[in-house]
């Protein structure tokens, strides 16, 4: 039985939401996003994500007179049985005290028709901020959302203590995207704890580092298994844009991606198609390894994460 | 370069095949020229520095005479970056010296501006370059090409065409010379996609003399693998220093490129870090496709790499392919060694 979700993706006109939904979800690149108009009222789409979890995103046109309209009279209908709301802000908006105003209401609408969501805020285009700008006027804008999400919670005190969301930074153009995304996805996909407790075992007796576990279509990291400690904590949202610029590059030339292996004296790492929805990437800490054995390993492995996947 | 005599002006370049002694590693120099804001710095940072096309945005523009030397790569490049009305051949610069031991001259053209005073210093620089060293490349980047439509792109290589040959033919009949000893080779370029590493794989090619060799050598290691299609990167660059005499499939191209990226990005994570390089020794990447391809990249030395594409029916004996590839690497480190020896002992 198929699992739906609701999620809303809402924001400022031009703030990128349809862009970034379809990088994530439809396979388009960063540069073709130019291409795309403005929503008109709600797109819908439904995406099957790890086989039986549906996420049913409702991508909200964000010109004003739509906002005024779903904050009024589709009020009922917008906010209702909502999972998630992800709002993605523009960094480079010239009237952010509004795009807040509206956040509150959003937020207030939504706290009301559904108390149990989750609210992910995305800090969006922070490509369009000088690098060694970046950190700072990121925190300036996550406390001023912070501060308006306080705001809206305290009148819905009784019914959620704390709506107090999470900020990411993002942008289309690089791995943040990807991290914003798997932080989201990892709240949506059930049994993420006993998955990783697998995928440890997995990894153990593998002799591996590191095993990660990505949804097959969008390459966002839905389960990991960290065996030995490594130092860049933005390792997965890289690895997760890395291939995912690679699959697209062969969809260019009419192909698919199969296998990938990679190696140097330090290490190998290998990445396979796993269970139906999802790949996998096994990095084991010798170049000498035989890559053939972990292959058949992993072809092993594929029966019990089946099973896992479908107990869902 | 102090090594770098005149009687090498005619003669080879030496190149830099894991020799430890750096004073013989004299690689072909390419200067990159132009008007302010056509390109350069960007196209630097993107095909050297592995920057990201739309952060090249950002890049200031470089507001006196700028030179860099990337020596991280196969070739030895430089930019001599020239702002406004400033002439390479001012008497305050020593002009001779700088054009002595280049290899190759861009000069980058944006093609998205009014190109009529870009067009008036190529002929300017290119008749003075070709004084002072015969043996110059000369290429032309129409760059920016990205911003224009497929028509007026060849339209207006053309017109650059014509109108640059026009104003050579000019200055060179004055001495009374003619206008076709001056080759120039033209290019479209864009940062934002494979073009400007294609241009500048061609720019290179030009300057390797071993090329026919090198050629031969993939050609013979091609029948002896069944493999379909073969290139010899520089890592760094991404630019293809030879490939056999296939004809270049432009996806093919890209999809190698973008196996080197997803190779060293993934051991820049995985295996580098105290000191390890992410490009060693044993550096070497298998990617499969679902069409019955299978990619192979392999490391020949430091700054070199194999990429190699084949049917998936042809990849049963892994043994005899590494074989092949291990004559193939001493094949290629024979053929640079031997310069080397010959560099040195003429000079």
């Amino acid at each position: 039985m198929a699992t739906k979700r609701k999620v809303l993706l809402m924001g400022k006109s031009g703030s990128g939401k349809t862009s970034m939904r379809s990088i994530i979800f439809a396979n388009y690149i960063a540069r073709d996003c130019n291409r795309l108009g403005p929503t008109i009222e709600v797109e819908h789409a439904h995406v099957r994500f790890l086989g039986n979890l549906v996420l049913h995103l409702w991508d909200c046109g964000g010109q004003e007179s739509f906002m005024e309209n779903f904050l009024v009279s589709q009020k009922d209908q917008i906010f209702k049985n909502v999972q998630v709301l992800i709002y993605v802000f523009d960094v480079e908006s010239r009237e952010f005290d509004k795009d807040l105003r509206y956040y509150q209401s959003c937020l207030e609408a939504l706290l009301q028709n559904s108390p149990q969501a989750q609210v992910f805020c995305l800090i969006h285009k922070m490509d369009l901020i000088q690098d060694q700008d970046r950190d700072d006027t990121f925190k300036r804008r996550e406390s001023d959302v912070l501060r308006y999400s306080e705001l809206a919670a305290r009148q819905h005190a009784n019914q959620r203590a704390n709506a107090v969301c999470q900020c990411f930074k993002s942008s289309i153009w690089d791995e943040t995207l990807y991290k914003a995304w798997s932080a989201i996805v990892y709240k949506l996909v059930p049994n993420v704890n006993k998955m990783e407790e697998k995928l440890r075992k997995f990894g153990q007796i593998l002799e591996a580092d590191e095993v990660i576990m990505f949804e097959r279509a969008t390459f966002l990291v839905i389960a990991h298994a960290e065996l030995r400690e490594h130092k860049d904590l933005h390792r997965f949202e890289k690895v997760s844009n890395i291939i995912k610029q690679f699959k697209l590059s062969c969809s260019k030339m009419g192909s698919k991606l199969d296998s990938i292996q990679v190696k140097n004296a330090n290490f190998t790492a290998i990445i396979d198609g796993f269970t139906p929805n999802t790949y996998v990437m096994v990095v084991l800490p010798d170049g000498n390894c035989s890559a053939t054995t972990t292959l058949l390993n992993i072809k092993s492995a594929k029966k019990h994460f089946e099973l896992l996947e479908q107990q869902q | 370069m102090s090594d770098h005599s005149d009687n090498e002006e005619d003669d080879d370049y030496r190149y830099g095949i894991d020799l430890d002694d750096d004073e013989y590693d004299v690689r072909p120099t390419v200067i990159l020229m132009g008007l302010k804001r056509s390109g350069k710095t960007s196209i630097r940072k993107v095909v050297f520095q592995k920057m990201s096309p739309n952060e090249t945005m950002f890049v200031e523009s470089t507001p006196r005479i700028t030179k860099d030397r990337i020596c991280s790569s196969f070739i030895n490049f430089e930019t001599i970056e020239f702002p406004g009305q400033m002439s390479p051949f001012d008497s305050e610069l020593d002009a001779r010296a700088t054009f002595k031991t280049c290899g190759a001259l861009l000069f980058i053209i944006d093609a998205q501006s009014d190109y009529n005073d870009a067009m008036t210093t190529v002929a300017d620089y290119f008749v003075e370059a070709w004084k002072i060293n015969k043996a110059i490349k000369f290429e032309v980047f129409v760059h920016k090409a990205d911003g224009l439509t497929e028509e007026s792109r060849v339209e207006t290589k053309f017109h650059i065409y014509h109108a640059v040959r026009e104003m050579i033919k000019d200055k060179l009949e004055y001495n009374q010379e003619n206008v076709d000893s001056i080759t120039i080779t033209y290019h479209l370029t864009s940062i934002y996609d494979h073009s400007i590493f294609e241009a500048f794989s061609k720019v290179v090619q030009n300057l390797v003399k071993q090329l026919p060799t090198l050629e031969r050598l993939l050609d013979i290691f091609n029948q002896g693998s069944n493999v379909t299609k073969s290139f010899l990167f520089d890592i760094v660059s991404k630019i293809y220093v030879a490939t056999d005499s296939e004809p270049v499939e432009m996806n093919i191209y890209e999809l190698c490129c973008d196996m080197i990226d997803v190779t060293l990005d993934i051991s820049s994570i995985y295996g580098s870090g105290d000191n390890k390089q992410p490009f060693d020794d044993s550096s070497a990447a298998i990617i499969r496709l679902r069409s019955e391809q299978v990619l192979f990249l392999r490391q020949i030395n430091k700054h070199l790499a194999l990429v190699y594409i084949m049917k998936e029916e042809h990849f049963d004996k892994q043994g005899y392919i590494d074989y092949n590839f291990m004559c193939f690497k001493e094949g290629i480190e024979k053929v640079f060694l031997m310069k080397n020896k010959n560099g040195i002992r003429d000079s």
